[in-house]
């Protein structure tokens, strides 16, 4: 069995107005390359779910998303993503903001199939106001608590980058937190994994303990190996955060020639290899 | 020893908002929020549990500037673990809040309304959750009219009314224990739960904690002043939690 695929051929299964999950947390591990070559393609009216981080600014910036399903957007280092702020204040998009663990939530009933989780992560604030979709639903037991219904969130494709891979689909995550990964990979009916490195499947158990093997093939149907795929985001332990790229593309939210320089220096490319390519000699 | 500032007087506050946790996560956001839980920690509450920002739990915090220590895990957390955990009850957060109302709702998730916001902020995050989960309380940095108004423009965090309205079962749980700010320090010991002024900082006038308030503050008598950072709490912030004194790049001293 060997599921190595491309960015190119992942991303040619999306068609408009598809929900995608995108793996990581904030600027930490991200598919980027793969966002990377969705910022290529023609599609566009993404329902984007996700713990936002320059993914999210990115495909903004792009005019890709029609909605986004998430509890926050931020660099890390950076708290607020300047170009999801502009994107927001523009008015580009729908904003169905949620707490950070009815996300997790919701990814976790669709990845079990279930319509919905109970929680009480929402009740009282305005979560319900800017989603009014969402309902509440009564204990059948006899407190009769009322809480958030958080429906499933389905997805369409989810990608995720991890630090190991096998070409058949197992995952090994090596830094300190395996974020929600799993969940988008079982709450999607399309899943595509990139990897820093595809090693044998037997040279996994050199690479990290047991416990940091939370891919397996069933959850994957496409691997791309990549390497430096999910810059400038971090990826530990194969490589931190590029800071001083991450400086760069956060100014250029302010200053539109800035902003077409980067477009044309790191993005109007066609692989990328250009890309990792022009990364390495700025 | 020099006289305590603006900064060390709120880390000082912050850390009595944590007097008599015991052994909870505490969680801060922002500098001088960090510098409070662990002054705290490292006088009267030694039992809390504080993250090193990322995914383990540290015997001893590492410190908001200077040299750290070598660090000792006591156990992993991330983040998923971290929603148990907070759904479970068992920690003490700080919030920023960008706006806060007299019940103690916050919002720092955006200015303006939310489908097409003047500032979009941080977001919702964990607000929600944190706030009907476990004890909360906020840190606000820069207090104005327009930080205290009379209705935040997105709740973010659940203050009293609301939560009141919730039943029972969150009524136990949902706790905003203390406002701290530049100016003063605030609490919802009161009938309404409403807020009251429970301090001002040395060189602090109540007008001019009214001035800088958008909404009518409960205030009971005379109100008091802020205590002042013992000898011991000054040379630990000082040496060890925070040598280079990235608390006054937050609040600085007052002239």
């Amino acid at each position: 069995m060997d599921k190595r695929t491309t960015e190119r051929e992942a991303v040619s299964e999306l068609r408009d107005g598809m929900t995608i999950g995108i793996g990581g947390w904030g600027s930490r591990r991200k598919p980027m390359s793969i966002v990377r070559e969705i910022l290529r393609s023609s599609v566009e009216d993404l329902t984007v779910v996700t713990y936002g981080g320059p993914d999210v600014g990115l495909l903004c910036n792009a005019g890709k998303v029609k909605r986004l399903v998430y509890g926050f957007v931020s660099l890390d280092s950076i708290p607020l993503e300047p170009h999801f702020r502009k994107a927001r204040q523009a008015g580009a998009l729908q904003a169905a903001e949620l707490d950070e663990g009815m996300l997790q939530w919701g990814l976790l009933a669709a990845s079990h199939h279930l319509p919905f989780l109970p929680t009480r992560a929402g009740l009282g604030s305005d979560v319900l106001e800017i989603n009014p979709d969402i309902r509440l639903v009564r204990s059948p037991y006899d407190d009769a608590e009322e809480l958030v219904a958080m429906p499933a969130l389905e997805l369409d494709v989810a990608f995720i980058h991890m630090n190991r891979g096998d070409v058949r689909g197992n995952g090994q995550y090596l830094g300190p937190d395996p974020y929600f990964d799993d969940l988008y990979c079982r709450a999607a009916k399309k899943r595509f994994m990139s990897v820093e490195k595809i090693v044998p499947t037997s040279a996994m158990a050199n690479e990290g303990p047991l416990q940091t093997r939370v891919i397996n093939r069933t959850m994957v149907d496409g691997v791309i190996e990549a390497p430096g795929g999910a810059h400038f985001t971090e990826c530990p332990p194969d490589y931190g955060r590029d800071e001083d790229f991450q400086k760069a593309y956060a100014a250029t939210a302010k200053d539109d020639d800035a902003w077409q320089e980067f477009k044309r220096t790191y993005l109007d490319l066609e692989t990328e290899a250009e890309y990792q390519e022009a990364v390495r000699k700025r | 020893m020099s006289e305590a500032t603006r900064a060390e007087i709120c880390a000082v506050a912050v850390a009595e908002a944590f007097r008599g946790n015991g052994e909870v996560l505490a969680s801060s956001f922002g500098t001088v929020p960090a510098i409070g839980a662990r002054l705290a920690k490292a006088t009267f509450e030694p039992d809390l549990l504080m993250t090193d920002g990322v995914c383990t739990l540290l015997e001893e915090p590492l410190p908001v500037s200077g040299p750290a220590p070598e660090p000792v895990v006591e156990a992993w957390m991330p983040f998923r673990t971290v929603f148990d955990h907070l759904w479970n009850g068992n920690r003490h957060v700080v919030m920023v809040a960008s706006q806060i109302d007299r019940f103690g709702n916050q919002n720092f998730a955006c200015i303006g309304p939310h489908a097409k916001p003047k500032a979009q902020l941080l977001g919702m995050r964990g607000a929600p959750g944190n706030t009907i989960s476990h004890t909360t309380s906020y840190w606000v940095p820069n207090q104005s009219a327009k930080v205290f108004v009379e209705k935040v423009d997105v709740v973010s965090g659940v203050g009293f009314d609301r939560a009141a309205r919730l039943g029972p079962v969150i009524a136990r749980s949902h706790d905003i224990r203390r406002v701290v700010s530049n100016l003063a320090v605030y609490d919802f010991d009161t009938s309404d739960r409403a807020m009251r002024l429970r301090s001002v900082h040395p060189g602090v006038t109540v007008d001019e904690v009214i001035a800088q308030t958008g909404f009518e503050l409960v205030i009971d008598g005379d109100v008091p002043e802020t205590r002042l950072p013992t000898a011991q709490e000054l040379s630990l912030i000082r040496e060890k939690i925070d040598p280079k004194g990235f608390g006054e790049r937050e609040v600085p001293n007052p002239d």
